[in-house]
């Protein structure tokens, strides 16, 4: 299993990141700067959350220009797996490697607290075979950017494809997206942006252990 | 200052425009045997300002006891620093940004939380913590909201996008805070033992480095703005107040922490209050060396800038580093990688001066003790005054229903649930929080990776404290309460107590009432510092906070870290269903709790004058000796400290998460309702005296027994159930879901 952790000027949840992953699959992910082109093989590239660029101009968008997004497509196109969390997702919409974008919370607000996610049905996916449909996750969020929005025709997409990853509850949705988005999958379900941070509840000090559940199951699902 | 007169000599007028006296002008010319032109002349009254020389406050400040077995570093430094075993220590750091957030809340809030972030990782820590204490005015006060969500902005602005957790403090609202609000900060930091950077200068002929974010026009004279009192004209000093970048400030923590894996530094120091004027100063006289600076090598936003500018510009994210001669270019790569400037301003000298010079000619020559061992130390008159009025119970207490008065309180701003506030916070971020909010009475984060095989790790308690109330009626109990409290949060979340950092927030010293206040709170906290063995190791102050005339409470706001050595032994305030809660240093038979200068008295009486409730350090001592001793033994399930509101509304916050019920055992003087027990019951029930704890267990007879052979006072309240209602037998039964409205749903109803 090899793991990719990509840093950019700004990100700050590499770190945390780096610990879930290494305590759950006993490897060493690798840190990849942005400025760097010309990357190896990996099963999986994660892209962290956190402040890329500062966030200046919109969330996303200047990490989106970096040297490294080139390698991150190709991977991409090599039906690599790619898991953007928070920042992570919005750089992966600025990119288009997933559809819609994330605009300003419609509390206008920054919102960190615990709240559960729902796994949908999904088309075949690394990052949702590995639960049963419906089944409640509690992680936390920590955004002020994270109202997924796509327009009509799009979503219908979505829903038909089984793209739809992640939603909140129908009456806990935090920051107004679109049919309560919280995570969205490419179209051949090998790229997943979620605005909650899995590897926020990993360890047993954290209020939950549920992100070390999507971790192992990612993780055996890439492995299989 | 206009440029053509930078370099002509400086008028008495242009002298006190600069916040310095006719007195100290005098000095500076007579010191320095000459009339200082303007640059001198601004360094002079920087370095001269409150906000530098802590003048009125340093002849006192002496007093505090700064040493201990554990400290390593004590006040004089970026920040304190405490052992706290395995080669690790943490550094730490409370400071105020009050004046600049409230001419401007959201960059005055963010550019405090930057500015301390650098002064706990320039001593070369990764920070792992953020905390802050706020004071609002009142809540019906127009601009208590603009003021109030600018600066939740600010703090989340810049912490949030830094990516360090920030994991608790308070928030009060009074009046006497509706022009002046304070706004201080507090930053944790981790490092090793052996990777402790310091400031002091050294090595002569060293190159002196500026690294970070450009100096622009912004903050200039910062610290003489901090100093002075508000008129009603604060709109126009927005330019004197900073502008704060996180993302150049995360960059900049990065690269600072890559270049201290090197042994390329030999000293650094931020560049905060009075920028590089008070950075060079402070590190060559520290380093009993000189530093000459070449003010054409300064990076800068702007054109034009005149010496006296680049001097008092207050431009954040900016480090002053000496290097060992020769490393400059791999340092230089470093910063380069993180797309920062880098620049070689400077060299250390021998002669203890600091020497600029700008476009080939000296536009400053001043000598270095003179500035900061000479600025002058005030010995203002002071009265320490404490109340004259003495109220029974029966003067405050109302004729209305328990329940009222409860919901009342829990429906307090001053009570309620900050919630709202603080989700706006990234505080789960770094991974290692373990708790914040209301979930335990101390801020909880994990020593990263401290875990070992079956070991969970340790973890750094921190807790903010202050209750003006107690220091306005009697500012020398009301000191030794501060500080007695702060470790009373530490104790009963399962730490124990190191350390303190402190910030002084007071009005205008010339005002002896006033300097009675610093005085009286400062002997407060000493002796309660020397009996708790918490000794003093960083602080800051902050005076002249008036507007018009008026002060602003006296607030001297203390700023605990304590450490847990085993993760497993925290303590969390939320009872379970069936346990017993007992309170801990008080016994069944007492039943007249102290009402006066209480929440209660400020509720109903709109007023909080009196005396203040009595604590007695030894038996604080002996109480946070007994509840670690019930903790490792144990016994103690949850625990929760008895303050503001006294002990009902402390109960039901313990029963709150869990929607629990309970019965509760009244003392037996009081079980039946008449008007004398009454007036018992307000105040056993809402009392705020000292010194006591409520535990919930699943083993009373073990708690009773602990409790005879140390000969501690405890009295059983009753066992939790599933009801939901909190009986008082015979006068009221509470409702825990209405509590919890209330608790949650006030401070978003008040700024939503």
């Amino acid at each position: 299993m090899r793991v990719a952790i990509v840093v950019f000027p700004g990100s700050n949840c590499d770190r945390d990141i780096f610990e879930a992953i290494k305590s759950i699959s006993k490897k060493t992910p690798k840190f990849i700067w942005h400025k760097e082109t010309d990357i190896e093989n990996f099963d999986l590239i994660v892209i962290p959350g956190g402040f890329t660029f500062g966030d200046y101009l919109r969330c996303g968008a200047l990490a989106s220009n970096s040297p490294i997004i080139k390698s991150i497509k190709d991977h991409a196109s090599r039906g690599g797996a790619i898991l953007g969390i928070c920042n992570g997702f919005q750089i992966l919409t600025e990119t288009k490697l997933l559809p819609g974008t994330l605009i300003r919370n419609n509390v206008l607000k920054f919102l960190c607290h615990d709240i559960d996610v729902i796994v949908q049905d999904t088309l075949p996916s690394p990052f949702t075979w590995g639960f049963k449909p419906l089944t409640k996750l509690n992680v936390p969020i920590a955004h002020n950017e994270g109202n997924y929005y796509v327009n009509d025709i799009e979503l219908k997409k979505l829903i038909f494809n089984g793209q739809i990853a992640f939603k909140y509850e129908k009456n806990f949705n935090p920051n107004g997206s679109v049919e309560n988005i919280a995570g969205v999958l490419s179209e051949n379900g090998r790229i997943l942006g979620m605005m909650p941070h899995p590897e926020r509840s990993v360890f047993s000090h954290h209020n939950s252990l549920d992100g070390r559940l999507f971790f192992k199951n990612l993780i055996e699902q890439l492995l299989s | 200052m206009k440029k053509e007169n930078i370099n002509s000599e400086c008028t008495l007028n242009q002298a006190m425009e600069m916040g310095l006296t006719e007195e100290e002008f005098k000095l500076i010319c007579k010191k320095i045997g000459k009339i200082p032109n303007l640059t001198e002349a601004g360094i002079c009254s920087a370095m001269f300002s409150e906000h530098c020389s802590y003048k009125s406050s340093k002849k006192w400040l002496k007093i505090l006891p700064v040493s201990g077995d554990h400290v390593i570093q004590g006040p004089g430094e970026n920040a304190g620093i405490i052992d706290i075993g395995d080669n690790q220590a943490i550094v730490f750091k409370i400071e105020s940004h009050n004046h600049p957030s409230f001419i401007d809340p959201y960059q005055g809030a963010a550019t405090g939380v930057g500015g301390i972030l650098r002064d706990v990782f320039t001593m070369g820590a990764r920070p792992i913590a953020l905390m802050n204490v706020l004071r609002f005015g009142e809540t019906s006060n127009a601009m208590t909201n603009h003021l109030l969500s600018g600066v939740v902005k600010g703090i989340g602005g810049y912490g949030n996008c830094i990516g360090i957790p920030t994991i608790g403090g308070e928030t009060n609202f009074n009046q006497s805070y509706n022009s002046n609000i304070l706004v201080n900060a507090m930053a944790i930091g981790l490092v090793n033992k052996n990777k402790i950077f310091y400031s002091a200068a050294s090595g002569v002929g060293n190159p002196v480095i500026y690294v970070g974010a450009k100096t622009g026009r912004d903050g200039i004279h910062g610290a003489t703005m901090a100093s002075a009192e508000f008129s009603n004209d604060t709109e126009s000093q927005k330019p004197t107040v900073q502008v704060g970048d996180p993302f150049t400030g995360k960059l900049l923590l990065e690269a600072c922490l890559e270049l201290m894996k090197t042994d390329l530094i030999l000293s650094i120091q931020d560049m905060g209050a009075a920028g590089l004027t008070s950075s060079s100063v402070e590190m060559a006289s520290k380093g009993n060396v000189g530093i000459e600076i070449d003010l054409d090598e300064i990076p800068l936003r702007e054109k034009n800038m005149s010496s006296y500018e680049i001097m008092l510009s207050e431009s954040q994210e900016r480090m002053l580093m000496i290097l060992k001669k020769g490393a400059e270019e791999d340092a230089k790569q470093i910063f380069k990688k993180w797309d920062l400037d880098f620049a070689v301003i400077g060299k250390i000298i021998t002669d203890k001066k600091i020497i600029l010079k700008k476009e080939n000619k000296t536009v400053c020559n001043l000598p270095l003790n003179f500035l900061v061992n000479e600025s002058p130390e005030l010995n203002r008159e002071y009265e320490i005054k404490t109340s004259n009025i003495n109220l029974d119970n029966k003067d405050i207490i109302v004729k209305k229903s328990i329940k009222t008065i409860l919901y009342k309180i829990i429906g307090n701003e001053n009570f309620a649930s900050k919630k709202w506030i603080y989700e706006q916070y990234d505080s789960s971020v770094m991974g290692d929080t373990i708790s914040i909010g209301n979930k335990s009475d101390a801020s909880i984060v994990k020593i990263h990776n401290s875990d070992k095989g079956k070991f969970q790790g340790k973890a750094v308690a921190i807790s903010t404290d202050c209750n003006s109330k107690y220091i306005l009626n009697n500012p020398i109990e009301g000191g030794k309460i501060t500080v007695a409290e702060a470790a009373r949060n530490l104790v009963v979340s399962g730490g124990k107590p190191l350390a303190i950092t402190n910030n002084l927030n007071f009005g205008n010293p010339e005002k002896k009432e006033i300097m009675g206040q610093i005085v009286g709170s400062i002997k407060g906290i000493k002796e309660a510092c020397e009996q708790l063995n918490t000794p003093v190791v960083s602080g800051n102050v902050s005076l002249y906070n008036e507007t018009n005339g008026k002060s602003i409470l006296p607030t001297p706001v203390i700023g605990m870290v304590g450490v847990i050595d085993d993760i497993e032994k925290i303590i969390f305030m939320n009872a379970k269903i069936n346990e017993t809660l007992f309170i801990v240093g008080q016994d069944e038979n007492k039943y007249n709790g102290f009402l006066q200068s209480s929440l209660y008295q400020e509720i109903f009486c709109d007023d909080f004058s009196g005396q203040v409730p009595h604590v007695n350090l030894k038996k604080e001592k002996n109480l946070h000796d007994f509840i670690i001793k019930l903790n490792n033994n144990k016994i103690i399930n949850s625990a929760h400290d008895i303050s503001d509101g006294g002990l009902l509304p402390c109960i039901i916050e313990m029963l709150l998460s869990n929607k629990l019920g309970i019965n509760i055992n009244l003392p037996s003087r009081i079980k039946n309702p008449n008007k004398e027990n009454l007036l018992f019951l307000h105040g056993w029930l809402f009392g705020e005296d000292q010194s006591r704890i409520i535990i919930s267990t699943n083993n009373p007879d073990k708690l009773i027994e602990f409790s005879k052979s140390e000969n501690i006072d405890i009295c059983c309240i009753g066992k939790t159930n599933n009801t939901g209602v909190v009986e008082i037998p015979k006068y009221d039964s509470i409702c825990i879901n209405k509590c919890l409205e209330l608790y949650n749903n006030t401070i978003p109803n008040l700024f939503s």
